[in-house]
């Protein structure tokens, strides 16, 4: 049993839902990233989701495309993500997932992404933009590493029929139909599909996109078995680094990083907003 | 097995050009492209949906579009005898309007009442905006704030036709940073929204039905010139941004080996800098907007910002069905300079009393290097994607010439 599932075991007999943090790999650098997911893991993550920067993030809304921009700013690159999970691996077990887009993987060489993810400690890959129909070859190769697949409210019956008896490690559950980002309200209409899937297999299916506040994350965890939490940890990253409140745009034209980033603050505060969004649990 | 009859067959399965093509889109996309795919082959099979886009094409449109023989062009290259296809003669001036025609009428047919779509020269956008008005419909067009001061005339007309400009400011606030914005839209609001997408890009099935609808341009450049020279011609040409004028003119032809294809893109201020839009030329297999094609990235994959003088051309992917007949050998890629094109839009101008768009600049600035090494029994057919009214202000900066 990968070690994915069998945390869901665990935490199952434990009558437990998930917590899974989002993070960008390098943001806003490669060192304090490291100390950011480390931070997060101890504070209550139960498994941690890791995303590779890239330039043309089509599924993720403002926050973590500027996240994924402050990334690539400080000269961060996709393939140092192994040496950052090493890293983490050196005190840490818990399950890790990496998010990546297709093109960073197709470029990477899909075979030498996966061998890579196998060496370095990843257990699981979320590739936003590869539905199942083109994930076939990625799947073939990818013994070992859970590919976790993706469904929506608006899947059709037949989607999630087919994607449902495919799913490896747990089935990543989109809120509400759109991108990634904090949202003031998440329909529960992400329920029903939840109920579809688990007539057809007994598979954790963990609810991600928008969940931002302690009480969306408790009314989630009553029908879900994770919820995942990306942007809002995110922006409380954002808010330290300091830019401007404007656009990307204006992140550009000011100075790279701010001197001085006040560290042990930050990673006090994101304990903090981990601890309180993971109470409810 | 000719190349048109294998992408013919590959089209209705999985919407593949060979290894190109396809559906990389995230997951919510993929029930919504299914119901979009559906009703494009549903109509596609449909003769009322034909006559109603031949009558649009026809009243509104006006085409069929010239083939005009640019005699004095010729004769100052001294070699093969060139045509123009006069798409600059459309309404509103460029190829554009065929495509968008033709989806706004599959838009009503499925029932949405809104329609977004990408602009970068605006041409697209304006195009889009037009049709949108003509059936009185909302609609919003997403494009790059660098792109909406560069094309201030077109943004003036979209607002005029009634479509809402909406001005992305993110990335490098050019084409691409448009589409990321307008699938991010569509993704949250599909439900009553069409996204009439703009060149023969993005996951199945808009490569396949953009060429579908852009394809009455070859169609009627067949029976033209067979009509003038009592043979097909030795040599398309036409410029490459995300392919749907050259795919438009050439797929008609694929089955007639004789007729060489060139597609023209764009090399900015030189292949050797890195300020152009070369896909072919300086790209490599990719994934971009939801499609495998060749793409303009670095070496981990990150997109490359793209230049081209021509905002039209100002794309770092291409239509993944040129990326198939690039490497099967049926058609083959070249490239011309900001430069180049200036000059291009400067002879035709002067020579033929026609002003080209500068996307279809770079077209013609392939002929002196094709044409005056043919002999003058040979046929070249450029396709006229465009007028350049839009340009003048980009050009004349470019000559030194203040308008303002
Ligand atoms: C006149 C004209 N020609 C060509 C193009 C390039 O698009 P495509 O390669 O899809 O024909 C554009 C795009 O805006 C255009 O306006």
């Amino acid at each position: 049993m990968s070690r994915i599932s069998s945390t869901f075991e665990s935490l199952k007999r434990k009558n437990k839902t998930a917590f899974i943090p989002f993070l960008m790999a390098g943001d806003p650098n490669y060192d304090l990233s490291l100390e950011i997911i480390k931070t997060v893991d101890r504070s209550g993550a139960d498994l941690l989701e890791i995303g590779l920067p890239y330039s043309a993030p089509l599924a993720d809304g403002p926050t973590i495309q500027k996240s994924s921009r402050r990334a690539l700013d400080s000269g961060f690159q996709p393939r140092q993500v192994f040496e950052l999970v090493e890293d983490i691996r050196r005190e840490s077990h818990t399950p890790l997932i990496i998010m990546s887009y297709i093109n960073l993987i197709h470029k990477f060489g899909m075979e030498n992404f996966i061998t890579r993810c196998r060496q370095s400690g990843v257990d699981g890959i979320i590739v936003p933009d590869l539905p199942p129909e083109e994930g076939e070859e990625l799947k073939n190769i990818s013994s070992q590493i859970d590919l976790i697949w993706l469904l929506s409210s608006n899947s059709p019956a037949s989607r999630i029929d087919r994607v449902t008896r495919a799913a490896e490690g747990f089935i990543y559950a989109v809120s509400t139909p759109g991108i990634t980002g904090s949202r003031e309200k998440i329909s529960l209409e992400i329920k029903n599909t939840i109920s579809k899937i688990k007539e057809i297999r007994e598979i954790p299916v963990c609810v991600g996109f928008g969940v931002s506040r302690p009480e969306q994350v408790k009314s989630l965890a009553e029908f879900a078995d994770g919820v995942i939490v990306g942007s809002a940890i995110i922006e409380v990253i954002e808010r330290a680094v300091n830019y401007p409140a404007g656009d990307i745009e204006d992140a550009e034209t000011e100075e790279k990083l701010p001197v001085s980033i006040n560290q042990q603050n930050l990673l006090d505060q994101l304990e903090k907003f981990i601890r309180n969004l993971t109470e409810p649990l | 097995m000719s190349v048109h009859s294998e992408t013919k067959t590959a089209k209705r399965e999985n919407g593949k050009f060979g290894e190109f093509g396809g559906r990389y889109v995230p997951e919510l996309l993929v029930p919504v492209l299914e119901e979009l795919e559906e009703a494009f082959y549903h109509y596609q099979d449909d003769p009322e949906f034909h006559q109603e886009f031949e009558y649009y094409l026809k009243d509104f449109v006006g085409r069929p579009s010239p083939l005009y023989y640019a005699e004095r062009l010729t004769k100052k290259l001294g070699g093969a005898k060139i045509y123009l296809k006069r798409e600059d003669l459309n309404h509103m001036g460029a190829h554009k309007i065929n495509n968008t025609l033709g989806q706004v009428l599959l838009a009503r047919r499925m029932g949405k009442e809104k329609i977004i779509a990408e602009t970068g020269a605006g041409q697209h956008g304006v195009a889009t905006a037009t049709v949108a008005a003509m059936f009185g419909m909302d609609c919003e067009i997403f494009m790059g704030a660098e792109d909406v001061k560069r094309q201030a005339l077109n943004v003036f007309r979209m607002r005029l036709l009634g479509a809402r400009v909406n001005e992305i400011t993110r990335g490098t606030k050019t084409l691409t940073d448009a589409v990321d914005a307008a699938i991010q839209h569509w993704v949250e609001n599909s439900e009553d929204t069409f996204y009439l997408l703009g060149s023969a890009v993005g996951p199945h099935p808009y490569p396949v039905m953009v060429r579908e609808f852009q394809s009455v341009i070859g169609r009627e450049t067949r029976e033209q010139i067979l009509d003038a020279e009592g043979r097909l011609p030795d040599y398309l040409l036409a410029c490459v941004g995300g392919g749907s004028n050259a795919i438009g003119l050439f797929h008609p032809f694929l089955d007639d080996e004789e007729v060489e294809m060139i597609g023209v893109e764009a090399a900015g201020l030189g292949l050797d800098t890195d300020k152009h839009a070369a896909t072919f030329s300086r790209g490599c297999p990719g994934i971009i907007h939801g499609y495998k094609s060749y793409v303009l990235q670095d070496e981990n994959g990150q997109i490359t910002p793209v230049h081209s003088i021509s905002a039209g051309l100002d794309y770092p992917g291409v239509g993944p069905e040129h990326s198939f007949l690039k490497a099967s050998g049926r058609a083959s890629y070249e490239s011309a300079t900001d430069q180049e094109a200036v000059e291009a839009f400067k002879l035709l101008s002067e020579i033929e009393g026609i002003i080209p768009a500068l996307e279809s600049s770079h077209a013609l600035a392939y002929l002196p290097e094709l044409a005056s090494k043919l002999d003058q029994d040979k046929i070249i057919i450029v396709n006229l994607s465009g007028r350049g009214d839009k340009d003048v202000y980009t050009v004349a900066e470019e000559m030194g010439t203040d308008l303002k």
